[in-house]
């Protein structure tokens, strides 16, 4: 196991180098730069372009930059934003919890109820429910996020008045957060209806991001319980007499599950993409929109530090997935 | 049952915000369309900053009347100007108090030592604050303050001077912009002694109406009145910046009543706010224009005539009713209707391609192929930029030009518009900062900006001598008469296409009274009342 363990980690390291690559290569291929854009419509000199440019130390060769950018990474400084003129990893753990909180609900919402509607579905291949869960994945596939949001805005907010606009709680609380995660926050600020008003907030956004994810958790889990269901083991247990949820439950659904995990892990980089939109839409305080107001603003240390922490997060979450294979078929662990 | 009462719970929230804040104090929430980029107005050149900070927190020494381009008293009562119009002496308000917050309880009254803080931080290098959180100081070098400002002297604790290296007359109007906020040197001082003189810059303390309470980023500003504002205390007692960056779910916040004000409003929304019992849609004419700025340094368009015929091929009407959907005002001149000095006597081309295409044909242009360029971002004076490309693109076909449109990355298209020797007439706009029509005319048409901003390249010295003249004058009647005779050249001559000034539109729920639009694009609460 920790053979296994530390041969993962042997990838990773080389991955994350080439992740930081990637990411100061990215931002600066890019037209136009930073001070440019901070200059906007009322421009400026070319002599105070050049001196601006000089402070940011952006006028040196990017090979020089890099390496400097390496350097200071190795010492855990991702530098400051050239907006907010603070750290970038402050700005990003601040917002982080956010993203985490959603990400997390989405994909409860969309394991909870995607692995059951598939199952169900394959169980029942043919029936009304296996065509309707099947249309309604590919409706949720194919749903532009923006539009969804702002469709179950429109309906439950504006119409029915059921839930909140946008936002993570009512306004009418207020307390320093201290772990940054609204939920566990608002539990702890001991004020009366925050954690109810934290909680309807979340609600329509977790629904939103986690659409797709469902859709896809739902299909693939419909198509790994078809195949395992076909295989004579599972005959076998029937033709011993095993009742319909041992067999589903302790033979099937075990096997099935290693595409589906698969497919879960590779699903929290589609949830990050799909924060992006969701968080602007539900005025969502998260990594997403940050990274999107970093990337149009040029400000290369945030998107820079940003792309690297999420993409450490995705790998780290790849490596749990790798792990978990171990654990649900040991046979993966010993051909590895 | 059960169910109802989860939702009841769930969704109750935004009413008992306003409910309960109604009953208790009088709290204003204002849906912001996106986050500060920090607390100090000096260093940045966004309205979404300047509303977050130097609109609430601060105080300037001369200000603009709520709601006006007019400069009145801010933390200078009075002022005199020198006869040469080269000294400003400012006699400071007495008895002005900064705010008392968390991490500063000031020891003293607002003086002159304030005043000189705020400027010498960011014109001298050497001053120690200069080179905090940054120091870039993006609007005081934009408008040629180190050019400009000799020297800024304390005469006493409530008398400062500054001398001026030429005589300026915008300058008053520069002084009631955001980056002349005024801060606490006191302050300053007791930071530096700390070791921590950027907390200046994050957690700020002025002598404005409103002071920041908390900030969560990307999410809510929250600010309490000032009880000791010099001008009395704002009738609301809380201010809330919920940060909702789009437009149509600021719509619905404000109609879930979770919200009481909204900037930019989706134009496709403005028909169904117009007819909502709970939203008063206030409007006004934007300080902006909208232009098509010819080369005039490459031919054909070196020849007035034919800039003009293409003027009079442009159906702006029609870019009104498709780029503007109504919104907006046809401009025929380069400043807005809204600024002193505005020439309606000017008349404007006409709308004839006939007439234009016997023109064209005259000035021995035929067969001409052009680019239109068309830029990659919105602009409340220029919503869509392609789409106007497109129509301006088609009319000109009509009278025999053929236009191929253009556009960059906005960095790009910034930049390479500059350019001298560039190809075909730029679509850009420009918003007013001051007020002042110097704003507009040497910025954007004087021979200095050739190059720069002045994406027409064109130097006309007749113009030049007019606006040269008029930026050196104290007298605001003769100003006023040298910046008419500017505009009405400025049409003779055609270097732009004049395009079209948009028409602000500003949704408030029916309970926010004495609201007014601020002709700047800014959002200031100071003054509004909750019913």
């Amino acid at each position: 196991m920790i053979t296994f363990l530390l041969r993962k980690l042997g990838v990773l390291i080389p991955t994350f180098f080439g992740v930081t690559l990637v990411a100061f290569i990215f931002i600066r291929l890019l037209p136009g730069d930073p001070v440019l854009l901070m200059a906007g419509e009322r421009g400026m000199s070319e002599e105070r372009h050049t001196a601006l440019m000089k402070e940011y130390g952006f006028d040196r060769p990017v090979w020089e930059q890099y390496l400097s950018y390496i350097g200071d990474l190795a010492q855990g400084d991702l530098g400051k934003s050239i907006i907010t003129k603070k750290p970038v990893t402050k700005e990003f753990f601040t917002l982080f919890p956010a993203t985490i909180e959603l990400s997390l609900c989405a994909i409860i919402i969309a394991v909870f109820i995607g692995l059951p509607a598939g199952m169900i579905a394959a169980t029942r291949r043919g029936s009304v429910f296996d065509h309707t869960v099947m249309a309604g994945a590919l409706t949720g596939y194919s749903m532009p996020i923006f539009w969804w949001g702002l469709l179950l805005i429109i309906f439950f907010s504006g119409i029915l008045g059921w839930t909140p606009v946008s936002g993570r709680i009512s306004l009418l609380y207020y307390f320093e957060p201290v772990t940054g995660f609204m939920l566990i926050d608002s539990l702890m600020s001991g004020q009366e209806g925050a954690f109810s008003s934290a909680l309807s907030h979340l609600i329509l956004p977790a629904i939103v991001l986690g659409t797709i994810p469902l859709a896809v958790i739902a299909r693939q889990t419909r198509s790994a319980m078809l195949e395992v269901l076909g295989e004579d083991y599972v005959r076998t247990a029937k033709a011993k007499g095993l009742g319909p949820g041992r067999v589903i439950g302790l033979h099937a659904l075990r096997n099935a599950m290693i595409p589906v995990i698969t497919v879960i892990g590779l699903q929290v980089g589609v949830l990050f993409a799909g924060a992006i939109l969701t968080e602007t839409i539900f005025s969502w305080p998260g990594i997403g929109k940050w990274m999107v107001d970093s990337i149009s603003r040029r400000d290369y240390p945030s998107v820079q530090g940003g792309l690297l922490l999420i993409a450490a997060v995705v790998m780290m979450v790849n490596l749990v997935v790798d792990l978990l294979y171990g654990l649900i078929n040991p046979q993966i662990r010993h051909t590895e | 049952m059960k169910k109802t009462q989860l939702f009841a719970a769930f969704c109750g929230a935004s009413l008992l915000t306003m409910a309960a804040l109604g009953a208790q104090a009088k709290t204003l929430v204002y849906c912001s369309e996106g986050s500060p980029e920090g607390f100090n107005p000096a260093f940045y050149t966004a309205g979404t900053t300047f509303d977050a900070t130097s609109r609430q927190i601060f105080n300037k020494l001369v200000e603009f009347e709520r709601g006006e381009t007019k400069i009145v008293p801010g933390l200078a009562e009075t002022w005199d100007i020198s006869e040469d119009g080269k000294v400003y002496t400012f006699n400071l308000r007495k008895g002005v108090k900064f705010h008392t917050t968390k991490g500063f309880t000031p020891s003293r009254d607002f003086n002159a030592d304030d005043v000189v803080f705020s400027f010498m931080r960011q014109l001298d290098k050497e001053h120690p604050f200069h080179k905090v959180s940054g120091g870039t100081y993006e609007y005081f070098d934009g408008m040629g303050m180190p050019d400009l400002i000799e020297k800024i002297e304390k005469v006493d604790d409530y008398t400062v001077k500054f001398v001026l290296k030429k005589p300026e007359a915008p300058m008053l109007a520069n002084l009631a912009m955001d980056f002349a906020s005024i801060f606490s040197a006191e302050y300053a001082d007791k930071l530096m002694a700390a070791g921590t003189p950027e907390v200046i810059d994050q957690e700020p303390v002025g002598t404005g109406p409103f002071q920041l309470v908390a900030y969560q980023k990307d999410a809510v500003i929250r600010y309490k009145a000032n009880p000791e504002y010099w001008a009395g205390k704002a009738p609301i007692d809380d201010l809330v910046f919920a940060i909702t960056p789009d437009a149509s779910v600021r719509y619905q916040k404000l109609k879930a009543g979770e919200c009481h004000v909204m900037p930019y409003p989706n134009p496709a929304d403005l028909e169904a706010m117009s007819k909502d019992p709970d939203v008063n849609l206030m409007q006004k004419e934007g300080l902006n224009v909208g232009y098509l700025a010819y080369n005039t340094m490459t031919p054909p368009f070196d020849k007035p005539a034919v800039r003009k015929a293409l003027n009079m091929a442009i159906n702006k009407q029609a870019i009104l009713d498709a780029v503007f959907q109504g919104a907006g005002k046809v401009a025929k001149n380069p400043i807005p209707p809204t600024i002193w000095s505005y020439n309606d006597a000017v008349q404007d081309d006409p709308y004839d391609p006939v007439a234009a295409k016997k023109m064209l044909e005259e000035a021995g242009v035929k067969d001409l192929t052009t680019k239109v360029w068309a830029m990659p971002v919105q602009r409340p004076y220029n919503p869509n930029a392609r789409r106007m490309a497109e129509i301006i693109q088609a009319d000109w076909a009509k009278v025999g030009v053929n236009a191929e449109i253009v556009s960059y990355e906005w960095g790009e298209y910034l930049k390479r518009s500059k350019e001298k020797d560039r190809d075909g007439a730029v679509l850009l706009g420009w918003t007013g900062d001051n007020g002042d029509p110097d704003n507009f005319l040497a910025v954007l048409l004087g021979c200095d900006a050739v190059g720069g901003a002045n994406r027409s390249q064109w130097c006309y010295q007749p113009f030049e001598d007019l606006i040269q003249k008029a930026k050196i004058v104290a007298d605001p009647a003769e100003r006023t008469k040298l910046y008419e005779q500017a505009q009405v050249v400025f049409k003779e001559q055609a270097p732009w296409a004049t395009i079209a000034h948009s028409v602000v539109y500003e949704p408030l729920r029916k309970e926010v009274v004495n609201y007014k639009i601020d002709p700047f694009g800014g959002h200031i609460f100071y003054g509004v009342d909750l019913k």
